[in-house]
């Protein structure tokens, strides 16, 4: 019944769409690992320009990862429980109050680094410190902890779970870590991959925050974009992607568990 | 459970709030009252009609974000539905590959179209075989496109496919029972069904677009988007009132936009390039 | 099965060796042959996952069956056909109403799409929603509806285009009970006042019961017995059958005849004097129903024995009973298999 010339066709266009978002990725890997990118693949593969990022940008590396990684922290510490409390709660009052968490995704990056540096920007230890750009990332990624936590929470009927617990006996902080942190932990989850990967490759905010002394790695990148030979930038940007794929990887495994789960719950029809 | 349960919850709550507050809504408040103190007080919120630079940076802006959307809402249908409605080896590879560059900051993107169009980039290399001319487009509000496109086209495309796999397949073979020939079930059931799909992800797609920073700033272009225009006063001029309220004005654009987009359908997609 | 005339206008459905496999090697079908007269209903009853669904597909060219496979309207092999060109009129467990029309529209649909002229299709649709008592909510939006609202938009829609054949794919399982009922003896009534050839696709079998002309039970791919409703009740041709339509109770018994054990209905056996009896058992439950006492009793096999009296008198736990199956309606399922009224 499928008419097998759309079909193609179909496949066709799809198969370009891909290869123009494959294409450039491809181009950079290669780039970053050829010896001169101006005479072609023929001039040989090497590391030494891997090397020299590891030289020149190793630093931007390991702040990226330590922010990431207090960023993650800190969402996770008051990012869940506030999800908690908003998917108590419900009704109005905790529809504005997530509308509000939300705002950072929707006012652009440069517009918040604005703010932080018009109010903050004075105190110079904190200004020339990596916290500076932390307090960025918390607010960008806070929102899709939250969102993600809230998200698995109103799929679950986890009131009812806990008013289960509750009828045996389990106090308000042992329904909370035995009951409701546990049923939540896809949503965490998910909430973590997008925190750390958002937080690895932010830029719009980073870029008006950081430091000479504070580069993250989308800095350094954009720095090497600007003032480096081509190579040495997608040798980079090769790191970059190295770094960041597990991440996407892990995610996309993620979400197709939950699209596979999803019809066993809801589909009980012959 | 209930009543006795408040003052718990307010302490968990409170982290939160604390943190949102000192270093949300105060910055915030305080850059909106920034735009207002320089030289032109409050008007200083409608430099963006009536100071050329910033209205032709608006409009340009506003241009390629809507001329962006519309190109990746259209391809993205094609390849969405084509993906939701089809099995075959090698489907969900494609998925993957077409939804993994979600997550690429606007810098790298930049820099993708550099080696796509730029000097040294392939189709430069490729046209100069060809017609020995190298074509070079990196750097204009054509490469903008190209790259504003790369990031918008996963995003459309997840929440396309988000649509199509939540209608109900018994409508359109309703149609056909009726009658009705392939285009007409395209045309009266599917498009309509995926009509909220459109909206929130050419908002998404929209605001995402207008608040680029990332890939403008690689691309250095010689045409001025809002955000490059926000920088361009902050650093170079040391406008900060008019940084300030160029900010705040590109903010609520934004976030109408993605507010339109959430209230019809409810779909969270990172906002970042 | 005795061939029987199609009546003019109608359209007679043939199914000649019709299996299904799917591309993921899964077996729905094994190859099936039918005949359903024109302005017949016919029930396709069974579990979930016997196939019923899937041959009601083919029937509507929703699917193909496997190469082989034939289907014929009144003769005419329709099988290389689509749905659109068939001429059949569906109506989807999900309703499957388009969310973007109206009720006027989405009954109108058909015949927009078949391009009959504007006064027409108003006076149809105008026809149609008074047959189904919908004519006020012509102007509402799919999603204002109730699910009976809903279920009679959706067959209003399907009969609008005169189809040859009507099929029905579980249309009332997204109803409650009270609802089901009503729509049910609507839905009946319908049928036989259009006389048009319907098939209908149940899990339910007071549905089935209530509807078919003639009943078609599945099993595994497979028709495991076809007949009018009462045949089908009262001589299943195998324990299946028997148990899915209705409840049957078997007990190892050395019967007057020599038979290994008694088949019968619940309604079928009486409370008797001890000396009369062919069992007798333990009461361990008793559920009085209103019109009647419905006993669980401990009976000499091993399944326990459920028996439907109506007695007046109350009964105890772990009281005796005494019963004896009425002969002219005892169950010999090897008999009915022998006889051949299994396909």
């Amino acid at each position: 019944m499928r008419k097998p010339v759309t079909f193609t066709l179909q496949l066709a266009f799809t198969l370009l769409v891909c290869a123009f978002l494959l294409v450039p990725v491809i181009l950079s890997m290669l780039a970053g690992v050829t010896a001169n990118f101006f005479q072609g693949l023929g001039s040989g593969l090497t590391l030494r320009w891997i090397g020299e990022v590891w030289g020149l940008y190793a630093d931007t590396i390991f702040l990226s990862l330590l922010i990431a990684g207090s960023c993650l922290i800190v969402t996770l510490v008051i990012g869940v429980p506030a999800a908690y409390v908003l998917a108590r709660q419900g009704g109005r009052l905790a529809r504005i109050i997530e509308e509000t968490i939300v705002l950072p995704i929707a006012v652009p990056g440069l517009a918040i680094a604005l703010a932080l540096i018009v109010t903050y920007g004075g105190i110079r230890e904190f200004r020339i410190s990596w916290a500076f750009i932390l307090v960025g990332h918390v607010l960008y990624t806070l929102p899709f902890m939250v969102r993600s936590v809230l998200a698995v929470l109103s799929s679950i009927r986890f009131r009812e779970l806990e008013e289960g617990a509750a009828s045996l006996g389990a106090s308000f902080w042992q329904r909370l870590w035995t009951v409701v942190l546990p049923n939540a932990r896809p949503g965490i989850l998910a909430g973590s991959l997008m925190v750390v990967t958002l937080s690895v490759g932010e830029f719009n905010l980073t870029w008006m925050l950081h430091t000479p002394m504070t580069k993250t790695l989308p800095v350094g990148l954009a720095d090497s974009y600007a003032s480096m030979r081509l190579e040495v930038a997608s040798a980079y940007t090769l790191v970059f992607f190295i770094m960041i794929m597990p991440l996407l990887a892990a995610m996309q495994m993620l979400g197709r568990e939950r699209r596979v789960r999803q019809p066993q719950n809801t589909s009980t029809r012959p | 459970m209930h009543g006795r349960d408040y003052p718990r919850l307010f302490v968990l709550f409170l982290p939160l709030a604390l943190v949102f507050t000192a270093f949300f809504l105060v910055p915030m408040a305080r850059v909106a009252v920034v735009g207002a103190t320089g030289e032109d007080g409050l008007a200083a919120y409608l430099s963006i009609l009536t100071t050329p630079r910033h209205f032709e940076s608006m409009v340009a802006t506003v241009v390629l974000s809507v001329g962006v959307t519309a190109t990746a809402l259209a391809v993205s249908t094609v390849a969405g539905l084509f993906l939701v409605r089809n099995r075959f080896p090698g489907r969900s590879l494609l998925v993957s590959l077409l939804t993994f560059p979600l997550a690429f900051p606007g810098v790298v993107i930049g820099f993708l179209v550099i080696l796509l169009a730029g000097r040294q980039g392939l189709i430069g290399s490729v046209s100069d075989l060809l017609i020995g001319d190298r074509i070079v487009f990196a750097y204009s509000m054509a490469g903008l496109f190209v790259g504003y496109l790369y990031f918008s086209i996963p995003r459309v495309i997840l929440t396309v496919m988000a649509t199509a796999e939540k209608i109900d397949p018994a409508l359109e073979e309703a149609a056909r029972s009726l009658g009705a020939p392939g285009w007409r079930v395209v045309k009266d059931v599917l498009l309509p069904a995926l009509k909220p799909g459109f909206v929130a992800s050419g908002a998404i797609c929209f605001a995402t677009a207008m608040g680029a920073f990332g890939t403008a700033f690689t691309l250095a272009t010689n045409i001025d988007v809002l955000p490059m225009t926000i920088y361009t006063e902050f650093t170079l001029n040391a406008n900060i009132a008019g940084a300030a309220s160029l900010s705040i004005v590109l903010g609520l654009i934004t976030w109408a936009a993605l507010f339109v987009a959430r209230s019809l359908s409810g779909t969270t997609v990172a906002v970042s390039g | 099965m005795t061939p029987r005339e199609t009546p003019p206008e109608t359209t007679a459905v043939t199914l000649r060796a019709c299996a299904k496999t799917f591309p993921d090697g899964t077996r729905a079908l094994r190859p099936i042959d039918l005949e359903v007269t024109g302005g017949e209903t016919v029930v396709f009853l069974g579990p979930s996952g016997c196939g019923k669904t899937t041959l009601l597909r083919l029937i509507a060219g929703l699917e193909r069956p496997d190469p082989g496979g034939r289907v014929l309207f009144n003769g005419e092999d329709v099988t290389a056909r689509p749905i659109e060109k068939r001429n059949v009129g569906m109506v989807f467990q999900s309703y499957a109403l388009f969310p973007n029309m109206t009720v006027r529209d989405n009954i109108a649909y058909g015949l927009k799409v078949r391009r009959v002229a504007r006064a027409e299709i108003d006076a149809r649709v105008t026809e149609m929603m008074d047959m189904m008592h919908i004519g006020d909510l012509a102007a509402r939006r799919v999603d204002q509806l109730s699910g009976g609202q809903r279920q009679r938009v959706a067959l209003a829609r399907a009969i609008a285009v005169r189809p040859r054949v009507l099929l029905l794919d579980e249309p009332l399982t997204a109803l409650d009970a009270l609802l089901r009922e009503r729509l049910r003896v609507e839905i009946d009534g319908l049928l036989r006042r259009l006389g048009i050839t319907a098939i209908y696709v149940t899990h339910d079998q007071a549905e089935a019961m209530a509807l078919g002309d003639r009943i078609v039970v599945m099993s595994h791919g497979a028709i495991a017995q076809i007949g009018p409703p009462r045949e089908i009740y009262h001589r299943p041709v195998n324990a299946f059958v028997a148990d899915f339509i209705g409840t049957i109770n078997r007990v190892p018994c050395a019967g007057s005849d020599g038979d290994p054990e008694l088949v019968f209905r619940p309604e079928d056996a009486d409370i008797v004097a001890p000396h009369e009896a062919d069992f007798s058992g333990t009461v361990t439950a008793a559920f009085f129903l209103g019109d009647r006492t419905r006993l669980i009793l401990a009976g000499p096999g091993e399944t326990p024995v459920v028996l439907d009296t109506r007695e007046r008198t109350a009964f105890d736990h772990g009281q005796s009973v005494a019963v004896r199956v009425r002969p002219d309606v005892r169950m010999d399922l090897a008999a009915m298999a022998e006889a051949g009224t299994a396909p």
